[in-house]
């Protein structure tokens, strides 16, 4: 099970994430769950997954595009970004696209490939929780958040540059 | 110049922290090899074919006589004696261990010296003219405007990962020394309507594989929206710059497959976003990042002065010197010099921890304390005297810095290659000594006139060799070293890609070969056409006909 961090603590995952190999059936089967589903199969299984009485988020691949269900993003109470290797990039951008450009409030959760030496920018560009890869270790991954006293941009979690405030 | 306040202090000692903590996690198997590669890159850390090689920030070139003495220190206590300068103002070091690199790291930020984002897939050295502040043909001083993108893109946390490389320049003269059309983005500092001063960028340029000229994305931007306008032209690269393939990741081939006008818009929609936001640089901002640029404390001198005039009669040698190194300043009384490091039987760009310590006290005496490396990898010394220059000539003669051949067929920008760099497909250094030795003569060099000869090891092309007037690229042919050659590239305001020969040549050859082209020129050229106007004018084909005459 891989663990969950905010920025300041260890979690408890009450979600789940569904892989795009199963069909809506498994929700009549598990009623009352939290389910991550990626965002194919939430375009595909709309109808099904608005009758579900759980919760349903969002899993949204680095190669994807928040635009993609721009109208949707508010209903959801969570978003999940994927890191399919921990080089690339993108989901950095699309973070801060849901939050500056969607204004998007929910969750956005780092999964995929989420390791120690990124967390600090991840923290940087809008997620709030990250799924840490199994072999990394929590405690110290938390220390991560404090690599940086304070940075030069404009950022999600710190949107004055030093420009204004020095 | 730039000055450290709290803010930035603290920031790097954290970098430094952070480092050694990776350092030390990676040593102990923690962090795997393919972990802790971009975390090492970010940190300007190759391995190489003998050892790592340290490459450091030296922010658009300049360097205080104090960091210098510290790269003096850093040379001899971590190396073997010397550094070498790079084609991008920075300093590298060729044989530091990895696990005093963190230690290293600690004694250049006493300077305020770092290694950061010196290599890896993100936001690199800002270049620019090496003249700045001082150069007769500026419209303003570059150095403030490359501080305020050192700083945003300084652990931009949003850009650390990028498909590849970025590298920026700005260039602010009229004559542009920085080569900007030939990176990823390329700054002008021009007058826009109502002559107020603004910028003009191109995007796309670049070299290696895929060489490009840069493409003009917007032809005024004010001074307000710069950052906002170079976040906006990353974002949309960091989301679609290519990532299947290294290749093809850089942005020039995204410019290229989307289209310059529709690359425009996509940005254009993400410049909406931001144009008005916190990132709109404020005018206390510029103000406060020109001030550490602020002229140095000139004297009310003249130009020409009789100390200068009666040596210039008297010394053949230091009148050489003079015509080839020493350029006009914007102040009476003052000349800009260069200190040619491409002297025969030294790499291009290596320099000793001696000529270091002794470049900080010429610094200290003779140009407020102040050096600049430029891409070609030499060293200037931007606000010298004339009263004193052939005081500090004769100084620099004394070190085995006086190397006359500035701008000269002999001024050779070259990679490390073969000898020490691992992607390297051939050797480079030998190849630039062989041509040195052909052309001893300073003479028939001055004859030959301006000319850029640049060579690669490999096709990454470090060496800048797409935009040499002559350009050698070494190339693997079955475990073979050979020699492509290209002619007509530039890498000034008309800048363009050389034009290849035809089929490359063995070493040994090379020397010959360069021979052949400079006997082309001369007997085209018309009164004192420079070469690239004569290759302009007369094409490759009579090149091309009597080099490879002579090698059947």
């Amino acid at each position: 099970m891989p663990k969950l961090i905010s920025k300041d603590a260890v979690m408890d995952n009450p979600w789940t994430v569904m892989t795009t190999s199963t069909g809506p059936e498994i929700l009549q089967s598990v009623p009352g769950k939290n389910f991550i589903v990626p965002l194919q199969f939430w375009k595909l299984y709309q109808e099904e997954l608005s009758n579900y009485d759980g919760a349903i988020a969002v899993w949204i691949d680095s190669n994807e595009q928040p635009g993609q269900i721009a109208d949707d993003l508010h209903s959801l109470p969570l978003i999940a970004l994927n890191f399919p290797a921990f080089s690339d990039g993108r989901s950095y951008t699309n973070a801060r696209e849901l939050r500056q450009k969607y204004g998007y409030k929910g969750e956005i959760r780092a999964v995929g490939d989420v390791l120690r030496d990124q967390l600090y920018y991840m923290g940087q560009c809008g997620f709030d929780t990250f799924e840490i890869r199994h072999d990394q270790d929590a405690e110290l991954c938390l220390d991560a958040f404090k690599d940086f006293k304070t940075g030069y941009q404009s950022t999600i979690a710190e949107p004055t540059p030093l420009f204004r405030r020095r | 110049m730039y000055r450290y306040d709290g803010y930035d202090h603290q920031m790097l000692a954290d970098r430094v922290a952070q480092f050694r903590d990776q350092t030390n996690r990676y040593m102990d198997g923690k962090l795997s090899e393919t972990e802790f590669l971009p975390l090492r890159l970010q940190n300007g850390l190759y391995v190489q074919r003998l050892a790592p090689m340290l490459r450091i920030a030296v922010p658009y070139g300049m360097v205080s006589a104090t960091q210098l003495r510290k790269l003096a220190y850093i040379a001899n206590h971590y190396d073997k004696g010397y550094a070498h300068f790079t084609t991008r103002q920075n300093i590298q070091f060729n044989w530091p261990a990895l696990a005093d690199v963190p230690d290293l790291l600690a004694d250049l930020a006493e300077v305020e010296m770092h290694a950061i984002q010196t290599s890896g897939n993100c936001i690199r050295n800002t270049t620019t003219d090496q003249f700045a502040g001082s150069a007769v043909d500026e419209l303003e001083d570059s150095r403030a405007y490359c501080e305020i993108i050192r700083q945003w893109s300084s652990f931009h946390p949003e850009f650390a990962y990028l498909p590849r490389k970025f590298k920026i320049a700005v260039c602010g003269t009229a004559d542009d020394q920085a080569a900007t059309q030939v990176h990823d983005i390329g700054i002008y500092i021009v007058k826009g309507p109502n002559d107020e001063v603004g910028f003009r960028i191109l995007v796309g340029g670049g070299l290696g594989r895929t060489p490009v000229i840069g493409k003009e994305i917007f032809d005024f931007v004010e001074k307000k929206h710069l950052l906002t306008t170079l976040e906006a032209i990353l974002r949309v690269y960091n989301r679609e710059g290519r990532r299947d393939n290294k290749y093809k990741a850089r942005i020039k081939i995204l410019v290229k497959e989307t289209g310059v006008d529709e690359f425009r818009n996509k940005v254009l929609e993400e410049w909406a976003l931001v144009k008005d936001s916190s990132l709109t640089l404020t005018d206390e901002e510029i103000d406060r990042c020109q001030k550490f640029f602020d002229a140095p404390d000139y004297q009310d001198l003249g130009n020409s002065p009789q100390e200068l005039t009666d040596k210039l009669q008297s010394n053949l040698l230091f009148a050489s010197w003079h015509s080839q190194n020493v350029k006009p300043h914007k102040v009476a009384g003052y000349s800009i010099v260069t200190v040619c490091f491409k002297e025969t039987g030294v790499a291009p760009g290596d320099v000793t921890d001696q000529q270091l310590k002794q470049i900080a006290d010429l610094a200290d005496h003779y140009s407020f304390g102040e050096i600049r490396i430029s891409h070609k990898q030499n060293i200037v010394m931007a606000d010298v005297r004339q009263d004193q220059l052939f005081d500090l000539w004769k100084a620099l003669e004394s070190g085995a810095m006086a190397s006359h051949n500035l701008g000269l067929l002999t001024d050779v920008i070259c990679c490390p290659g073969g000898d020490f760099c691992a992607l390297a497909n051939a050797k480079s250094i030998p190849i630039a000594e062989s041509i040195q030795r052909k052309f001893d003569d300073h003479e028939e060099l001055t004859n030959i006139g301006e000319m850029n000869l640049n060579i690669s090891g490999c096709m990454n092309a470090c060496g800048h060799h797409h935009v040499g007037n002559i350009g050698i690229l070494g190339v693997d042919k079955k475990g073979e070293e050979y020699y492509q050659v290209s002619l007509g590239g530039s890498s000034k305001n008309n800048a363009s890609l050389g034009k290849i020969i035809g089929p490359s040549f063995a070493q040994e050859d090379i020397p010959d070969v360069v021979e052949t082209i400079v006997g082309v020129y001369k007997d085209k050229r018309s009164g004192d056409e420079k070469f690239i106007d004569t290759f302009n004018r007369i094409g490759l084909a009579p090149f091309k006909e009597k080099v490879y005459a002579k090698a059947d």
